[in-house]
Formats: structure tokens, sequence, C-alpha cells
């Protein structure tokens, strides 16, 4: 009952014209940023972002613009899976698996309906997961003082590096990237300067915004230089579409087992969208045994991760809710947004501020709906849109990063910053070096240290306070095995294939 | 050398400054039990770690960009510095034409397509930015708005 008056609270938040028409904006805009190769969920939000700010939008109707945004784009990344067999974006990449051979037999268009169809499926379930399992999970983190706090943040930093990358030290190393970044200018508790060498700009310390948008916006460029704008669409035909009931309904066990695994790996920090669509498509994989057609074009292919993927996006969004802690890159830019508009996440935000958590519930649920009218009997606009080249779709992502952080800060030397990030960018990239902890790192940094400072004044100075509490050890427990055991696991669980002509994300 | 040696240079070196500048920190007298300078050293220690690791244990090497391909990257690199620099005196117009006209250059080498990029993004940018979204751009110079 509580729950049906908590989602009353959040239509009566969501249901006014002004919500609706940007949950509408946000949605058509990102299934575009999912659709276009080389604008993800992750940068598509985070040059969002500074505008969004800048816009004077309040905290709820910014907060649904830009999930609309990211459930959208987690729509969008199929239609180029399927189309060209480029991934619109990083979790899209299973969807090109079977998605495009499908297309090259001519089934262009039931494959995008399944898929649709499966990303409404995975997306509404996560999204009543939500519902469900986020004021529980708030619930329990009442009980997290400064120590568990401290082991929370040590889990996320961990698994992120044990699960997300090829190689823990790259991963420890982006981590310290981030935090040390983090620790640049006055600090919170004695107000002393910290590495700002005298320098007055950085006494405020360094804006994550313009971090995320040079790490993830300006690096993007970077690429497309090196690659010449390879891989941009021209010539994509789609026949006519139907809506093709018999797959829908020989898909519908593949949509439910995908978003169930998708939803678990959404919510474990660190794993995201693009593991909970490896996992849903393998585990389809095995369910269907000798008859599956994997790889050539099975419609269960499609189906699974992109249910998957969506369940992830809304599984995801309940750590970054309930603890603060984002388990994915795109909802690290999420919580960078949060941190601007001065909410802080966390059992709190439930008790303080429940029209903005319920509001944005339901705002969810009026996007998913939106999102599937738009992308099936509409799909065929998207398809025009991938038809942009790299050439000017690029130039016109930096010249909006440019405006929104300067309009932001208002500042040169923060847009020197920001290209400064890309190039950073650039060579962490191309030494496989993951970029999402060096975001959480400088999103999490200070609370880090606060916690842990904290911890050490409850205690008088007593370092085994750490450990004295039950959920204490448990974190601690599950950081040092989520670092340490995808080392041994690795050689079981092989990265996800590489489609063969496919460049990268 | 391999790619990620060099990095794991970088990485140690960065640290152990970063380690030496953080024992220069000040503390108040105000100080709680860990203090400010704490935290840093332990960043910087966790790091000198896995850079230690890294140098140990490199993987293969990245393909990088050939001789042309860096001179692309740089020519953009320089052009964006350039652009903030020159984004307040300048005004939006213009800077933001050059800028964007380069950087579709470098991705496609064609003169005319790059020329129209630069240019119709950057008034369509402005319309956008200044009458949809309302922010306070300043189209030219401040010299020549009198």
């Amino acid at each position: 009952m509580e729950i049906l008056s908590n989602l009353a609270l959040g239509f009566s938040v969501a249901l006014n014209p002004f919500t609706l028409f940007l949950a509408v904006v946000g949605c058509f805009l990102g299934t575009i940023i999912g659709a276009l190769p080389g604008l993800g969920p992750s940068n598509g939000v985070a040059i969002l972002i500074p505008l969004a700010f800048t816009m004077g939008l309040d905290a709820t109707s910014a907060l649904v613009l830009l999930t609309s945004v990211y459930y959208g784009a987690m729509y969008g990344g199929r239609i180029s899976s399927i189309l060209l067999n480029i991934p619109g974006d990083e979790p899209a990449l299973m969807t090109t698996l079977d998605g495009y051979p499908m297309a090259r037999q001519g089934r262009a268009g039931d494959a995008l309906v399944i898929s649709g169809v499966a990303s409404f499926v995975g997306a509404m379930l996560a999204t009543i997961g939500l519902v469900i399992f986020a004021p529980m999970l708030a619930r329990i983190a009442y009980k997290f003082g400064p120590a568990e706090y401290f082991a929370l943040y040590l889990l996320a930093f961990a698994t992120l590096g044990g699960v997300g990358s090829k190689n823990q030290a790259k991963a420890v190393i982006a981590t310290c990237i981030g935090l040390g970044i983090a620790m640049i200018g006055l600090d919170n508790s004695t107000g002393m300067p910290r590495f700002t060498y005298g320098n007055l700009h950085m006494m405020d310390g360094i804006d994550f915004l313009v971090a995320i948008v040079g790490l993830f916006a300006i690096t993007e460029v970077f690429f497309f230089i090196e690659t010449h704008g390879k891989g941009s669409a021209i010539g994509v035909k789609l026949e006519k579409v139907t809506i093709p009931i018999k797959d829908l309904i020989f898909t519908s066990g593949a949509m439910l087992r995908g978003s169930g695994i998708g939803f678990i790996a959404g919510i474990l920090p660190g794993a995201g969208a693009s593991l909970g669509s490896f996992l849903a498509y393998m585990a389809e994989k095995s369910v269907a045994g000798k008859s599956g057609r994997f790889g050539q074009g099975d419609p269960r292919g499609i189906a699974a991760p992109e249910a998957g993927n969506n369940a992830a996006a809304g599984g995801a969004l309940i750590p970054m809710l309930t603890l603060g802690v984002p388990g994915s890159g795109t909802t690290a830019v999420l919580l960078a947004l949060l941190m601007t508009l001065n909410i802080t996440p966390g059992p709190t935000l439930f008790k303080d501020n429940p029209e903005v958590v319920w509001g944005l519930i339901a705002s969810l649920l009026i996007a998913n709906v939106v999102l599937l009218i738009m992308n099936i009997p509409m799909v065929k606009i998207f398809v025009k849109v991938l038809m942009v080249p790299a050439w000017v779709l690029l130039p016109g992502v930096t010249m909006i990063s440019f405006v929104g952080i300067y309009s932001l800060t208002g500042s040169y030397f923060d847009l020197v910053l920001m290209v400064a990030f890309g190039v950073m960018g650039y060579f962490l990239r191309k030494l496989d070096i993951p970029t999402v902890p060096v975001i959480l790192g400088i999103l999490l940094g200070n609370k880090m240290e606060d916690n842990l400072r904290n911890a050490m004044v409850v205690s008088n100075g007593d370092w085994t306070y750490l450990f004295s509490s039950g959920i204490a050890i448990g974190l601690w427990t599950a950081a040092i095995l989520g670092f340490v055991a995808p080392i041994f696991l690795r050689r079981f669980l092989k990265r996800p294939p590489q489609p063969l002509d496919a460049e990268a994300d | 050398m391999s790619s990620d040696r060099i990095f794991g240079l970088v990485v140690l070196g960065v640290a152990l400054a970063y380690i030496a500048s953080a024992l220069q920190i000040q503390t108040s007298f105000l100080s709680d039990p860990v203090g400010p300078k704490v935290f840093p050293l332990m960043i910087g220690g966790v790091a000198v770690l896995a850079a230690l690791v890294l140098l140990l244990t490199p993987d293969e090497n990245p393909e990088w960009p050939k001789g042309a391909t860096w001179l692309h990257l740089v020519i953009a690199l320089v052009v964006l510095i350039a652009y903030a620099y020159s984004l307040r005196p300048m005004g939006f117009l213009v800077p933001t034409a050059i800028a964007a006209g380069v950087v579709s250059y470098q991705i496609s080498p064609n003169l005319k397509t790059a020329a129209l990029t630069g240019i119709g993004l950057s008034a369509g940018l402005f319309a956008i930015f200044k009458y949809a979204l309302g922010l306070g751009l300043i189209a030219l110079p401040r010299a020549m708005m009198g």
C-alpha cells in the first residue's frame, strides 16, 4: 500500500504537461544519442548536464529530462547494432551478434521490433524492481555509519576494477587518478589548501562535470579523428516494419530471463549494462542448447541481451539512489547531476525528497511507454538520423561541450582543463585503462575521505573501528572477493566476442 | 619499451611527486585524528604499488596512430585550446566556425564540407543556444559590438 501511495505522489509530480514534455524530448534525444555510433548514454548525458543546468530547470525536471535520455539511449543503441553491425553504445555490442545477421536476411524490421519490445520488457520489469527494492535497500542503508560507507566505496571501486577491466593494476591506477584529482582544492574539514600550487583556479577543486565531459565527449572526438570517422552510416535501407507476433511469443521467455539477469547485474556495483547484456546472451545460448542458431540471426539472441541491458540500466539506479554509489559509467554521470543539483543521494533522499525519487520513478514508467511508441512505429525517423556523417556530428558534439561548460563555469581555464581531460582520456583508452573509475574517483573521493576521517573521529583514531560491524566486514569481504575473484574467473568467462568488422564502440 | 611500461614509469613518477606534495600539506591545529595528509598519502602509496605491478606485467602494445594521424590529432588539440582562449574575447560566431570547421576537416579532409560544417554549426548552435535555450552568448567581439 505504501508503494501505491508513493507512486501516486510520483505521478502527481510527473503528470504535468511540462514534465511530460521533458520526458518526450528526453526520450527522443536519448534514442538519437544511443543510435549514433560514437555517442552513448554516458557521454550523451554528460554533455547535456551543463545545458540542463544553465537552462535553470529545477531538480525534478532536470532529473526527468536526463533519465529519459538515459533510458532512451539504452533503446537507441540497438538500432545501429542491427542495421550497421556497429554498436551504437557499448551495451548494445551483444545485439550485433544476431541483429545484423537478421538484417542481412532482410528481417531488419522484425529485429528492430523484437529488440524494441525486449527493451520495453527489460526496462519495465527493472523499474518495477526499482520500486520494490529501492525502499528496502534504503531501510538497510540507514544502518550504515562512516565505517560502512568507507567500505562500501571501496567495494564499488574494487568490483568496478575487478569485473569491469582486464588488468587489475590498470583499474587501480585509474581509481587513484580519480581519487587523486578529487583531493585538489581546500580540505573539507581543516580548510587547508591541497595540491593547489598557489593557483586560484585550483582552490575550488576540479569540477567533476569538466572532467566528465572531457573524458567522455572530447576523447571521442580524438578517436574519430584517428579513425577518420569510419563506420558512419551511408545507405541504410529499411523496408516496411510489421509486428512479428510469432517471434514475440517465441522470444518471450528469453526476454523474461534476460530481464532478471540484467537487473541483478545492474544492481551489482561496477557490473552495469554491458555485463548484463553479455550474461543474458550467454545464458540464453545455453538454455537454447542445440536448438539455437545463435550468431546466425536467432531472434532470441536479440531479445535476451536487449532485455538484459535495459533491465541493468534500471537496476543500476538502485545503488545510485539509495547509497550514492553508482554501478556504471552512466549512473556515475547521473550522480554528478544530482550532486550539481545539491541533492545528496542516499537513504535520506527517500525521506527528505520523496517527490524527487518518486517523481523520477513515475517518469521512468512514462518514459518507457513513450519509448515503446517511439521505437516501433517511428523507428524509421531514427534510421534517418543514422545518416548524419561523423564530420558534422563530432564537431557538433565538441561545440556543445564547450558551450555547456563555458555557460556553467564561465571560465576559459575550465575549457582548457576539459581539453586536457580529453587528451588524458585518449591515452587512457588507448592503453586500455578504464575511464569510469577515474570519474567515480573524482565523484566519490571527498566523501570517501570524509567517511574515513569521521570514522576515526568516532573511534578516536582506532583503525580497527573500520572492521567493527558485521555489515562493514561483509562489505570488506565482498570488496576483496570482487577484486580478486575475476582474476581466476577470467579463464572461464571469456570477453564477449567482437563482431567481425565493428570498430570499437 | 612497451607502452604499458612507459605509462607505469609515468604513473610512478607522478605518484612519488604526489606523495612529496602531500607531505607538504599544512595541518591545522584544529585537525581531526587523521588530518588532511593521510588519505592523499594512501592514494599515492596505492598508485605506486599499482605502477610497479604494471611495470612487471605489461599488456601487449596498443596500435598507435602513424605519422600523419598524429599531425591531425595535434592540430585538433591546438585548435581546441585556442578556441578555449578565444571564446570570451572574440565572441561566439567566428571562433566556433573556425574550430568546428578545422575539427571537421581533421575527421574528413574535404575543404568544402568542412567549411559548410563550420559555418552551419556556428550559426545553428548560436540560434539554438541563444534563442531556444536562452543562454547569454555574445555573438561578435566586444569591440565590434560597441
